[in-house]
This record gives C-alpha cells, sequence and structure tokens, in this order.
C-alpha cells in the first residue's frame, strides 16, 4: 500500500534518500494538495471548495492513500489475488484439448484460446492433418469433404463444431475428433 | 473542570464478557470506590469504621452470602458495574463473583490489577490495538501483547475455560503457556490477531484435551507450517464444537481433518481455508450432517481436475445438513456450484458471499430462495441489481456488508445510491449496514433513514475522498444529519464523502446514543469536533482520521475523556503543545503520540497520530520507540 503525504512546495526532495522512521513506502505527491486532503499540514480551505463541484472523472489520477478505503489488508489481498489470478488465468491458461482424426496414428493437443473463431481453427486443423474440411452450412454440416470436425462436449456427446457461438464452443469443448469417410457424410448430410 | 459523572460510560453487552469497572476513573465519583485491586486514591470514606457503617448488628459474613447468592444470577457486566458501585461490600462479593471478565482496552488495567480484583474468573476478553491500526495507519510493533495477560492469568486463574482476544499480538509460546496452565481450558477465540503460527495451533491442539472450539478469525499466521490438524489426540471422542480456521493462509493435512472431524459428533460450526477443495468439502459434509455452520473453503476443484468428471453429489449433501443455518467461505468460488446450495438456502439466517466474485445473475439463483436471510455479507460485483434482488426476497434481514471487490477511488463502482434505496425498501427491519460505493446521494441515505428506523450501525463509506452527492453536488451532510435523526436507537456511525462541519452539529445535536463514531477527510473546522465532544454524551470510541480538527477542538472534549474508551485522531492539526496540555489537565489519561521524524527536523511540527485512552495505570513500559507518551 503506498501513502502519500503532501509536499511542502518548497521541498528539495531530499526525503527520498533520507533514514525515516515514518511508515515504509510513503512517497510525496503533489496531487493531494489539489484536494485539500487533510493531511496537509496547513489547511486548504478553499482546495476542497474547488473540488467539491467536479466529477471525480474529470480530476486527475489521485495517488494512493494509506489506509484507505478502510478495508483490512486480510480482505484486499485476497481479493486481489483473485481478480489476478483470474486476469492471468485469462490470460495464461490455455484451453488445450486433444484433437484426434480417424486414421491418424497419433493424436494432436492445440490451444483454442488461440483462435479467434470457428475460421482459424478449422484452418489449424487443416494444417495439422493436411486435409481439407468442407464449407460450413447449419443444413448440411460440412459439404465438399470427407471430413467433419466434431468435439465432444460436457455431457459426453459429439457435437458437430460449428453451431453453437465460438465461446459457448470454447468452455464445452473436451475434445475434437475429425471423422472420415462414411460416418462424416452421415452426419452431415442428416441436416441435423 | 470535570462534572460529576452520574451516568455510567458503558458498553452494552453485545461483546462477549464483561467490563471492568475499574477503568472509570475515580476522582470525580463521590461513591465508595474502595474495593480491593482498585485505585486507593479516592475522595471519599475511608476503609475503617465510619458513620457508614449500619450493618453493625449484622455479621458481614452473613451478608456477604447472601449477597453471593443473589448476585451470582447478575450477568450482564452493566448490571455487574453498577452493583459493584453501591458500596464496599457490593464491590467485593460482585468482585468474587464474576465469572467472565471483559477488558475493553488492554492498557487500561493492568494484569496484576485484574487479577486482584477478580479471583475466580472462568472467562476472559481483551481488546487491544486500536481499530484503525487495521488499515495499515500504525507502525507495526506498537503493543497489545497477550504475554503479560496470560503470565498473571496462569497463577490467577488455574480454573480458566475461556479466552477471547481481538487485535493482541500472541506468540507460540503464549499458547503453549495457555495450554500448559489451564487444564480446563475449552474455548480459544482469537479475531484479527498476529504473532503466532502453526506451532502454537499444535500445542493447544495437543495440550487441551478439553477444548470445545478454536475458531481463528481474519488473523494473520506467521510463517511456519506445522501439521497442527494432527495434533488433536487420534483416539476417542472430542468434544470439538467449533473449528473455524478460514484465515489461515496454509495447506492443511485434509485426512487428519476428516478422521478429526468423523470422531467430533459434536461438531456444529466447521470453517474451512480456502485450500480445502469442493471434492474434500463433500466429504466433510457427509460425515458431519450435524453442522449448523459451514465455510466452504474454495468451492471449487483445484486445477487440473475437469469438469464433468464424475462428480460427487454435492447438492445432497447440502440437502443432509438440515441443521445449516450459516455459510460462508466460497474462497475461489465456481459458479457453476452454486445450484448446490440450493436446498439450505430456505434455512439459512446468515450467508458470506463476502470472496465470492459472483454477479447479480448468480446471486439472483441462490437470493430468492433465502426468505429467512438475517445476515448478509457480499461483494459489490453483484451490482445494484443483486441487490434489488436481495431487497425482494429478504424480508427479515438484519444486518448487510457490501465490500468492494476493487478497493480504488477513482472508477466506476457496480453500487450505489440505486442499491441502497432499494434495500432500505425492501428490508424494514435493518439494524447494520455497512456499505462501500463510489456515489451517493442525499436523499437515498434520507430514504434509508425514513424507512429503517431500527438501525443501530450506519457505516456508509464513500470511498471517492471529499465527493458530494453526485447528483446534487452538495455536501452530504443533510443524508447524515438525517440518519442521526431519524434513527433513534443509532449508536455507531461512520461517515464519508464531502462532509462540512454541519454535519457534525447534526450529529452532536441528534446522536445521543451514538457510541462509536468514525470519521475521516471530513469537516472544515475546529468546530465540527467540537459539536461531537459536546453534544454526544455516550461517545466511547472515536477514531478521525484526514481532518482539519485541531488542538482547540481537542480541548473541548476534556469534561468527556474519562467517559471514553479511547480517541484517536491521525493527520489532523493537532501539536505536541496542544496535546501535551491534554495530558496534563487528565492525569489519568494515558496521552501516546506518533510524529513524523522528519517534518519535526523540517520544523513542522504536527502530530501524525495522537492515540489516547483512560488506564489506571499510568504510561506503558512496553511502548516503541516511536511513541512518545506525553505526560
Amino acid at each position: 500500500m503506498e501513502s502519500n503525504k503532501v509536499v511542502e512546495e518548497n521541498d528539495l526532495h531530499l526525503k527520498a534518500t533520507e533514514l525515516r522512521l515514518g511508515l515504509p513506502g510513503r512517497d510525496d505527491s503533489e496531487e493531494e494538495s489539489f484536494f485539500g486532503a487533510r493531511n496537509n499540514k496547513r489547511p486548504f480551505p478553499d482546495a476542497r471548495n474547488e473540488c467539491g463541484s467536479k466529477d471525480s472523472s474529470d480530476a486527475p489520477a489521485k495517488a494512493a492513500i494509506v489506509g484507505w478505503p478502510p478495508i483490512r489488508s486480510y480482505r484486499k489481498n485476497n481479493l486481489q489475488q483473485k481478480i489476478k489470478a483470474e486476469d492471468e488465468a485469462h490470460e495464461a491458461a490455455g484451453i488445450y484439448v486433444k484433437v484426434s482424426m480417424d486414421g491418424a496414428p497419433y493424436l494432436r493437443k492445440i490451444d483454442l484460446k488461440t483462435y479467434k473463431g470457428y475460421p482459424e481453427l478449422l484452418k489449424a486443423l487443416e494444417n495439422l492433418f493436411k486435409f481439407t474440411i468442407g464449407e460450413y452450412s447449419e443444413r448440411e454440416g460440412y459439404k465438399g469433404s470427407e471430413y467433419a470436425p466434431t468435439y465432444e462436449d460436457k455431457d459426453g456427446d459429439w457435437m458437430l463444431v460449428g453451431d453453437v457461438p465460438w465461446d459457448m464452443f470454447m468452455s464445452s469443448c473436451k475434445r475434437l475428433r475429425i471423422m472420415r469417410g462414411s460416418e462424416a457424410r452421415g452426419l452431415g448430410s442428416c441436416g441435423v | 473542570m470535570r462534572k460529576d459523572r452520574t451516568e455510567m460510560s458503558e458498553d452494552d453487552d453485545r461483546s462477549p464478557p464483561l467490563d471492568l469497572r475499574g477503568a472509570d476513573i475515580a476522582e470525580s465519583s463521590s461513591k465508595t470506590r474502595n474495593c480491593s485491586g482498585v485505585t486507593g486514591s479516592v475522595a471519599g470514606p475511608g476503609p475503617g469504621p465510619s458513620s457508614m457503617d449500619f450493618q453493625a448488628p449484622y455479621p458481614d459474613q452473613v451478608l456477604e452470602n447472601v449477597l453471593e447468592n443473589v448476585l451470582q444470577f447478575l450477568s450482564t457486566r452493566r448490571d455487574r458495574n453498577a452493583a459493584s458501585l453501591v458500596c464496599k461490600s457490593w464491590c467485593r462479593v460482585e468482585a468474587l463473583t464474576r465469572s467472565e471478565l471483559f477488558i475493553g482496552n488492554c492498557y487500561s488495567v493492568s494484569p496484576r490489577r485484574a487479577t486482584a480484583r477478580f479471583a475466580r474468573v472462568q472467562a476472559v476478553a481483551i481488546k487491544g490495538r486500536p481499530r484503525f491500526a487495521d488499515f495499515n495507519l500504525m507502525p507495526p510493533n506498537w503493543g497489545a501483547f497477550f504475554a503479560p495477560w496470560v503470565l498473571a492469568m496462569a497463577t490467577a486463574y488455574p480454573w480458566l475455560e475461556k479466552v477471547y482476544l481481538k487485535r493482541m499480538s500472541v506468540s507460540n509460546d503464549d499458547l503453549t503457556l495457555l495450554a500448559d496452565s489451564f487444564p480446563s481450558f475449552k474455548e480459544l477465540v482469537l479475531v484479527c490477531c498476529d504473532g503466532f503460527g502453526t506451532g502454537g495451533l499444535a500445542v493447544v491442539a495437543s495440550k487441551c484435551r478439553l477444548l470445545r472450539v478454536l475458531d481463528l478469525i481474519e488473523s494473520e499466521l506467521s510463517d511456519e507450517d506445522v501439521d497442527w490438524i494432527a495434533c488433536f489426540p487420534e483416539s476417542g471422542t472430542s468434544c470439538l464444537e467449533s473449528l473455524i480456521f478460514d484465515c489461515v493462509e496454509r495447506p492443511i493435512n485434509f485426512e487428519a481433518l476428516e478422521r478429526l472431524v468423523i470422531r467430533s459428533p459434536s461438531l456444529k460450526k466447521l470453517r474451512l481455508n480456502r485450500f480445502v477443495s469442493i471434492g474434500q468439502l463433500y466429504r466433510l459434509m457427509v460425515r458431519a450432517p450435524q453442522l449448523t455452520h459451514i465455510g466452504t473453503g474454495a468451492f471449487s476443484a483445484p486445477e487440473g481436475v475437469a469438469l464433468g468428471d464424475l462428480e460427487p453429489d454435492y447438492t445432497a449433501a447440502f440437502a443432509a445438513c438440515k441443521s445449516l443455518v450459516c455459510l460462508s467461505g466460497f474462497r475461489e468460488i465456481l459458479a457453476d456450484y452454486l445450484p448446490a446450495i440450493h436446498p439450505v438456502c430456505a434455512n439459512l439466517t446468515s450467508l458470506n458471499f463476502s470472496y465470492a466474485n459472483i454477479n447479480a445473475e448468480q446471486l439472483k439463483s441462490v437470493i430468492l430462495h433465502c426468505h429467512k436471510l438475517q445476515t448478509f455479507w457480499v461483494l459489490d460485483s453483484i451490482c445494484d441489481e443483486g441487490l434489488q434482488a436481495v431487497a425482494a426476497t429478504c424480508k427479515d434481514l438484519r444486518e448487510l456488508r457490501v465490500f468492494p471487490i476493487d478497493a480504488q477511488e477513482d472508477i466506476e463502482g457496480p453500487v450505489s445510491e440505486v442499491g441502497l434505496e432499494a434495500i432500505s425498501e425492501g428490508c424494514r427491519k435493518l439494524q447494520s449496514i455497512l456499505y462501500f460505493c463510489q456515489h451517493m446521494t442525499n436523499a437515498a441515505v434520507k430514504t434509508m433513514s425514513n424507512n429503517c428506523p431500527d438501525l443501530e450501525v450506519f457505516r456508509l463509506c464513500i470511498m471517492g475522498r471529499h465527493r458530494p452527492d453526485h447528483l446534487t453536488d452538495e455536501p452530504m451532510d443533510e443524508g447524515f444529519g438525517a440518519i442521526v435523526m431519524n434513527c433513534k436507537k443509532l449508536t455507531r456511525l461512520a461517515v464519508s464523502g464531502l462532509l462540512t462541519d454541519r454535519a457534525f452539529n447534526y450529529i452532536g445535536k441528534y446522536g445521543k446514543l451514538v457510541r462509536t463514531l468514525s470519521v475521516a477527510f471530513a469537516g472544515d473546522s475546529d468546530m465540527g469536533l467540537k459539536y461531537v465532544l459536546e453534544g454526544c454524551p455516550r461517545l466511547q470510541k472515536l477514531e478521525i482520521r484526514d481532518s482539519p480538527f485541531g488542538d482547540a477542538a481537542l480541548l473541548s472534549g476534556l469534561h468527556h475523556y474519562y467517559n471514553m474508551r479511547f480517541l484517536w485522531m491521525s493527520s489532523c492539526s493537532l501539536s505536541p503543545p496542544g496535546c501535551q496540555e491534554i495530558a496534563r489537565a487528565l492525569p489519568r489519561l494515558v496521552v501516546e503520540v506518533i510524529s513524523n521524524e522528519t517534518d519535526k527536523l523540517n520544523g513542522d511540527d504536527t502530530v501524525d497520530i495522537l492515540y489516547m485512552y483512560r488506564s489506571l495505570e499510568g504510561p506503558r513500559e512496553d511502548a516503541p520507540g516511536f511513541v512518545t507518551i506525553l505526560q
């Protein structure tokens, strides 16, 4: 937690190198005085009136103050950890799923997060296994090829890739399987 | 020039055990206060034979026996304190029959004096640091050590059963001494304490064979890794009724915990820390369906465990807990698991979501079943919409706390006056509210003051400092004014936002029952503090930061400081001579001052922190270097 004290106008900034008994991490900041913060040594009655009528979004960013808002550090740390962890999780951790292709000797693994949508994913699959997926249509599935990309969802059912919105797909896809041959054609032509 | 105090300045009986009446300063009282252990420097009849002694025909012993039998029935400390003031023998007998001792400020009286007066104590409650120290406003190692207390009690109270500590520094050695000294020890509750670790817990667990309650609440443990759960005796039935360790930031031995729960048929309260997964929670719940209070731990599966893999029936586990009334935890919640708690919602009286990052929709699915809810803690991630849902269902709500998920000053807050108004419309029985927000209006606060006449605690924290009513641009004076005017039962108030002296005028004029007042970044001049000190006769705890109150204002409270537990003023406009004057005028007040060294060198002589409190002991001997005690 950083805190800021009002800097006196003729401060020589020697404080930065001084040994002191004050609280650790205390810095000086000029922004404090604009808001007439009461940890100023001299009262600034006018500054308050100035800031009183301002919308906070117009004001310059206030530097953090020790112990404000008054939340115990245990709670703050826990929540900060949480937000940070979630952010990190969203950034770093990928959604890795196995991809199998009928007839291929071994499986591959891809990170769904690296793709922004179905076109990118399908292109990547094509590159991975060196084949061509057909064109997707809601009515007929993947037409024009003997392959059909499918995935296993949370309930354990095998679904055709492309029916649901991308985000929903990303959260429910457990693994991918590229079906081939009669199975694939069957899926495509029944118009499900 | 102190007035005679005829009124008791009392804490009410909400907190555990009783007050030490001796902390009241004797000077202004004309009643005899020569009870054992209390200061003898009283102006009044001495201990020898005097005209007061009309009881001559009756042997003192008989009277005292009668008294003893009668006074046994007095349980609240307010009653006991009153009884102790009647006369010498009542004081003596009350002291012998008091079994619960409450020390509101560990420095107001010494362990020696307390144990000398009260000889037969079984339960002790001690509070230490001032509350603002929680927010890093005070340098660490200020004091409030449990050590001298446990040392004194080890010999004085061998039959001690319960210890409750708040904001004290407790070491592992203290816990060891406790475990060694009290063979009947049953309950240990540590709230906002520090200084100890799992090593100390291990000693308590292994040596306190009659332990019923081990509650660690918001305490900070040191960095050691002892397997304390495994130290509970392995064989036989355990008498454990309550085990709360959600603040312990270390993994625990789950297998040992499971075995402990299995052999604790009386276990009613179990609050797990975030290192316990939902799968582990399940295992514990099926072993302990008798639980009334559950802290769920993480409420998610550890990483690597995929959803949809064969998972236990959490819903059934909750449904089996027919007596469950209090749920908390949800430390790393995976909202998909929330529906599991649906079976218990209808019976819940207390729900703590204040570590759960859930949105309005997720909350709604749960809250609409919670008709009996009385206590609700939540994060503002639920937004005004979530609060509206609470207001629609929880008609019995008594206590609400809304914490910010993002505690900054210059962001768009998810909750506002809309949520506050909704709550006031729906929850008419509200008694206590703590509400963090970015924006507020006077109108909403006024509405609450009208809709919720039972309010005893009103704590509003507008996180942007000096922020006015965001619709009218006026100060928040009228809103808080309405609260003190309309909420006739108000005992605790925390103010924020842009406030002028006018707000304090209202508080002084109408806040006649206010005992605790918290002020930050408010007021214009000394008048603000004067209004409060002159107007609020019940004021006991006053904490102020960053407000323009100076020496003159401080002087205006001389008549009242002996009635208070403490006064805290930090980053105000006080000077050392000003504080010195108080110290000289009131010898029974300990006036602690922390000043910034560099400011002094620069000739800037204001007091950084003033913390003063009444005490029978004078300056404490364990004050750290940065504390100056003025005399």
